[in-house]
């Protein structure tokens, strides 16, 4: 049983990294990996909100969603799989704006560090991508809680590490053109070659 | 008529979003190993992204501000549920392909950005030109990063052999590097840096500049 949980959790993190292998989240991925504390003020809420959300809409699909899940009601051939997108993008918005304002109200540190990244993972596609897989993977609710967490820490990895390598590449001669964007694109390319090498890895 | 021409035509190489807003990445990785997903993509994304700006722009002046983020969501998961039914009625074989990513459009920031940036303030015809026009800006770099894939990695586009291969008795030898995804960070890469050599005014100042020649002092410190 502990031996499923983790490895579900180090193939979360690093063999099918939600950032360096399936690329998700990538937007925020690059804007905002100009500097290692932003990075890892990001990383730590996405791990929060991944961990939330994923078991939550776990919960949403086994009892309401699922075909035959409404069957406690009287209605066992009904499915409304094809109101998931709507139903799980509600949670994730939902969870954040709550999550929002328990933070002001009662770990007014941790807001003010977070502060600016909160809204911005409404529209992290890490998020919502985690529970697409998490459907797709038709995981139990206790293996959704160590999917959804493995996800973050995977992306918080990835994101600390791009940081990293971005604060010492500014020291270095780059072509006018690639300064910036291109250069980083490259970078995460090259990452996400490295990562590839995980693939290999069955556990 | 010139203004509706310029929003229309600027997203396309003035300001990408791709290349130069950083927005909607995702996507624009994730499903471009061959040329057909990436054009199903396309008309999906400029589908989705024309009729949120516009069914945003018409509500813009009733929404109250504190909730318009929620409001927006829920304009653009209903057309993405819209487009990935019809997706799965119509091409089922390639929303398999398309996988999620069909769904992440929801949270594709092409379409947030848009709305928040443009369809708030302007009118529903002029936000459905712009919604349109960075659709365009996307399809062509995914298009651009679609066909070199899928004809350097396997010689063929839309599925048509252009280059015979070895195997079938031909001479072109595929590269399979090109079939991996992380292949279209570093063409998208190369796009950026052609793109900002030809319009300079993009190019991103350097945070840190590296003198010509170090002075004489400094070399005999070192010495």
């Amino acid at each position: 049983m502990l031996e499923s949980y983790l490895s579900i959790f180090i193939n979360a993190v690093f063999i099918e990294n939600i950032a360096l292998s399936v690329f998700l989240g990538m937007c925020t991925f690059i804007a905002i990996s100009k500097k290692i504390d932003a990075a890892i003020g990001l990383g730590i809420a996405v791990i929060v909100i991944i961990g939330i959300t994923v078991p939550l809409n776990n919960l949403i699909y086994t009892y309401i969603l699922k075909e035959g899940a409404l069957a406690w009601l009287g209605f066992p051939e009904v499915s409304l799989e094809f109101v998931g997108l709507i139903s799980y993008i509600g949670v994730i918005a939902a969870t954040v704006q709550i999550l929002e304002m328990f933070l002001d109200r009662y770990v007014p540190v941790l807001y003010n560090a977070l502060g600016i990244f909160l809204p911005l993972i409404t529209v992290n596609c890490a998020i919502l991508g985690a529970s697409l897989f998490m459907v797709e993977k038709s995981l139990a609710f206790g293996e959704s809680v160590v999917y959804g967490l493995g996800a973050g820490v995977g992306w918080a990895l990835a994101i600390a590490m791009l940081a990293g390598i971005r604060e010492k590449l500014k020291y270095s001669d780059i072509p006018d053109g690639l300064q910036g964007l291109g250069i980083t694109f490259i970078t995460v390319g090259l990452m996400c070659f490295g990562f590839m090498s995980f693939g290999g890895i069955s556990i | 008529m010139a203004k509706t021409s310029e929003v229309l035509l600027s997203p396309i190489f003035k300001d990408n979003p791709i290349a130069l807003q950083v927005l909607g990445i995702c996507s624009a990785l994730a499903v471009t190993s061959k040329l057909y997903p990436t054009l199903i993509m396309c008309i999906a994304l400029t589908a989705t992204i024309t009729l949120s700006n516009f069914f945003i722009s018409l509500i813009r002046n009733i929404v109250p501000s504190n909730i318009r983020i929620i409001v927006q969501m829920t304009i653009i998961s209903s057309l993405v549920i819209i487009v990935d039914q019809l997706l799965k009625a119509y091409d089922y074989e390639t929303s398999k392909t398309l996988s999620v990513f069909v769904g992440l459009i929801i949270t594709n920031c092409i379409v947030m950005g848009r709305a928040e940036a443009y369809a708030m303030q302007n009118g529903p015809y002029m936000s459905m030109v712009d919604g349109f026009g960075n659709g365009l800006g996307y399809s062509v770099i995914l298009i651009i990063v679609g066909s070199i894939r899928e004809l350097i990695g396997s010689g063929q586009l839309l599925g048509v052999q252009i280059l015979p291969l070895v195997s079938e008795g031909g001479w072109y030898v595929s590269n399979n590097f090109f079939l991996l995804p992380p292949s279209s960070f570093l063409i998208i890469g190369l796009f950026i840096w052609f793109l900002r050599s030809w319009k300079t005014e993009q190019v991103e100042p350097a945070e840190f500049k590296m003198s010509k020649n170090a002075p004489k002092e400094v070399k005999a410190d070192h010495a």
